[in-house]
């Protein structure tokens, strides 16, 4: 329990550091949001006042004080106010977010659990038999595999089976044209077939980090006296490397999970972005795009905040695998 | 993407470059005794040349239009052409250049405030320890590419020409370090508590002395690792950076080039020639590098080492990610 309070404490000062980066990094830059957005309007006449008003809606009056513009933006995200999306107007950057994140959640989400089982599984195989051609060949395959960048991997999914072969559509989260956005099993179908793509992206891209890890520790595992006696008691072979074997060599790959995490993350914007994915990677790839300062910061807390909260589930999964931790001895 | 085989795994760092009497000679030994690490360095030593050379090995300049619109690949334009009329070859060699410069100076500054944080953090313990750690902890958990991509927009939107290679490199620097500090802390704990240390500490050594120049050098097999794995990390992100179009989209580097491809619709059209030699220029140095890093890890591994002469049956990937 004290563990887990601690581990919540850090992430609370991850975040809050999150946060202060989005409020410090726009003031360090040459310039700032507020000067961006009057060029972009281009208008040859802009009066004092309208600059003083747009500033202030921005919250980088020179006149306030920067630790009241601080509380002021503090304040402001507590009450879920991330501002207007200057390159969507009128739209508010919370409801752009909202929109898109239950997108990217599902498509991580999916990508990471498939990504997980997939390579946890093949790893272990590949320690069970090791030496064999299985362990030598497909290690390294994944290795290049994923050296390869997610978006150009996303590129050739998207030449080879959606414009040569036309198998997948490639565009978009569903077919905007034919179906309803609803718990219908249209909109369900059409949500699954144009995920395809996206979902092996990923999957490949992540593959290889949870293969090698978990094949190399089973290696060590394997070698451990409780593993020998098993066999000598003359277990069947698949309780032993299940039970035994795998049981406790899955450890580390919960832990790297966070790092594992924070890849596919950054994978997804970018696969989003190929594939037009309406998820948050698209939304702040807009705002990327249109030097929407508002958009592109909320994008960042929001991802960030999602991430915190999965690692922070991981490690209570982590308590709950590991009986060391959970009795306190870390 | 970063770190390849960096699992904070307390590897054996044996010095290995000790071994041999010619610092020169046996670095090159190590090169040429591995075939992983000979594997690799050929295949970033291949991508240097012809970087180096590339007004040798083009006539065209990578950013003039030559022709009109897009061919596919021909005798005279043997990688085709751009929607612009560029020749793509000579956009992949003189891109070379860019993308291996950021890669190269994002992961040199990188590698040396890992050294800093990581060995500085670990050395002297305590409160510094504590609030050391918690910035790389901090770094560690925040996700790298958003706050990359953030840190980016915000640097080059402003005005025009602001977007250049140096501030990608600059973000990449102050984004790439914390995993390898991790890495470092980890070993320099198990060191500190070497009998060389406190025979160092009670000959009178200052601290900064002990630090870098009595542990470092006996982690230069780790700290050569997570330089390795920062350049990997270093040059995707900077290649998803450019393709976002947050480089210099005037010049030609790997990553404009497939910002390019996609916003003319290149893949749509089938004009496969836009795109597939840039993504495969990064997969291969990527895998490259990837390669080296196994290398190191096997020799500065005992471990591994002892299972290469017991089975030396070719188990690949015996480096850890």
């Amino acid at each position: 329990m004290r563990f887990l309070l601690r581990r919540a404490s850090f992430y609370l000062i991850a975040l809050w550091a999150a946060v202060t980066f989005n409020f410090i990094i726009p003031r360090l830059m040459p310039g700032d949001p507020a000067e961006a957005y009057i060029a972009k309007l281009q208008t040859q006449q802009i009066t004092r006042a309208q600059i003083d008003a747009i500033r202030a809606e921005f919250g980088v009056d020179p006149n306030v004080p920067i630790w009241k513009q601080y509380f002021d933006y503090l304040n402001g995200l507590l009450h879920g106010h991330l501002g207007i999306a200057t390159s969507q107007f009128p739209s508010q950057v919370t409801d752009i977010l909202r929109q898109s994140l239950p997108w990217t959640i599902g498509l991580v989400g999916v990508s990471v659990i498939l990504s997980f089982l997939i390579g946890t599984l093949v790893g272990m195989l590949a320690a069970w038999r090791r030496g064999s051609w299985y362990d030598t060949t497909i290690p390294p395959l994944l290795t290049f595999l994923s050296a390869v960048p997610y978006f150009w991997m996303a590129l050739g999914l998207v030449y080879v089976f959606g414009v040569s072969l036309n198998w997948f559509p490639t565009d978009s989260g569903y077919d905007v044209f034919n179906v309803t956005p609803g718990w219908n099993p249209d909109f369900i179908g059409s949500v699954v077939q144009h995920a395809v793509l996206p979902v092996i992206t990923l999957v490949i891209g992540s593959l290889a980090g949870w293969v090698l890890t978990m094949r190399n520790t089973m290696v060590t595992t394997l070698s451990e006296d409780y593993v020998l006696m098993a066999q000598a008691k003359g277990l069947p072979e698949r309780r032993v490397m299940f039970n035994y074997a795998a049981r406790n060599a899955i450890l580390p790959s919960v832990t790297s999970f966070s790092i594992s995490l924070g890849l596919v993350v950054s994978g997804s914007l970018l696969t989003e972005i190929v594939f037009n994915y309406p998820g948050i990677g698209f939304a702040l790839f807009k705002g990327v795009q249109g030097d929407d300062y508002a958009l592109v910061e909320g994008c960042f807390l929001v991802i960030a905040l999602a991430v915190l909260i999965a690692n922070y589930l991981s490690e209570l999964v982590y308590v709950f695998l590991d009986p060391r931790v959970r009795q306190g001895k870390d | 993407m970063q770190g390849t085989n960096l699992t904070g795994q307390h590897i054996e760092t044996s010095s290995i470059l000790n071994k041999s009497k010619g610092r020169g000679r046996s670095i090159l030994s190590v090169v040429t005794s591995n075939p992983k690490i000979a594997f690799g360095a050929g295949v970033v030593a291949f991508f240097v040349l012809i970087a180096l050379a590339a007004p040798l090995l083009t006539a065209y300049d990578p950013n003039a239009t030559i022709i009109t619109g897009s061919r596919p690949p021909s005798p005279t334009h043997i990688l085709g052409t751009t929607g612009l009329g560029q020749d793509v070859f000579a956009q992949i060699v003189y891109g070379a250049r860019i993308t291996l410069l950021v890669g190269f100076t994002a992961a040199i500054g990188s590698t040396i405030l890992q050294v800093f944080f990581g060995l500085t953090s670990a050395y002297f313990g305590g409160l510094i320890d504590e609030a050391l750690s918690l910035i790389i902890n901090v770094f560690l958990v925040l996700p790298g590419l958003p706050l990359t991509i953030v840190l980016a927009s915000l640097a080059s939107a402003n005005a025009a020409a602001n977007k250049n290679e140096f501030v990608i490199a600059l973000v990449l620097l102050f984004t790439s370090w914390s995993y390898g500090a991790r890495v470092l802390r980890a070993q320099t704990l198990s060191l500190k508590e070497r009998e060389f240390v406190a025979a160092a500490r009670a000959s009178g050594e200052t601290s900064l002395r002990i630090v870098f120049a009595e542990i470092l050098p006996n982690e230069s097999a780790l700290v050569a690792s997570t330089f390795v794995g920062t350049f990997v990390y270093a040059v995707g992100a900077e290649v998803a950076l450019e393709f976002l179009g947050l480089g210099d989209t005037s010049k030609a580097s790997w990553g404009e080039i497939l910002y390019w491809a996609q916003n003319n619709s290149a893949l749509i059209t089938g004009k496969w020639w836009q795109f597939v030699p840039a993504g495969l220029c990064v997969a291969v140095l990527c895998a490259g590098l990837t390669f080296i890093n196994f290398g190191i890890d096997e020799i500065a591994n005992p471990r591994l080492r002892r299972e290469k002469t017991a089975a030396p049956t070719g188990d690949e990937q015996k480096g850890r990610i």
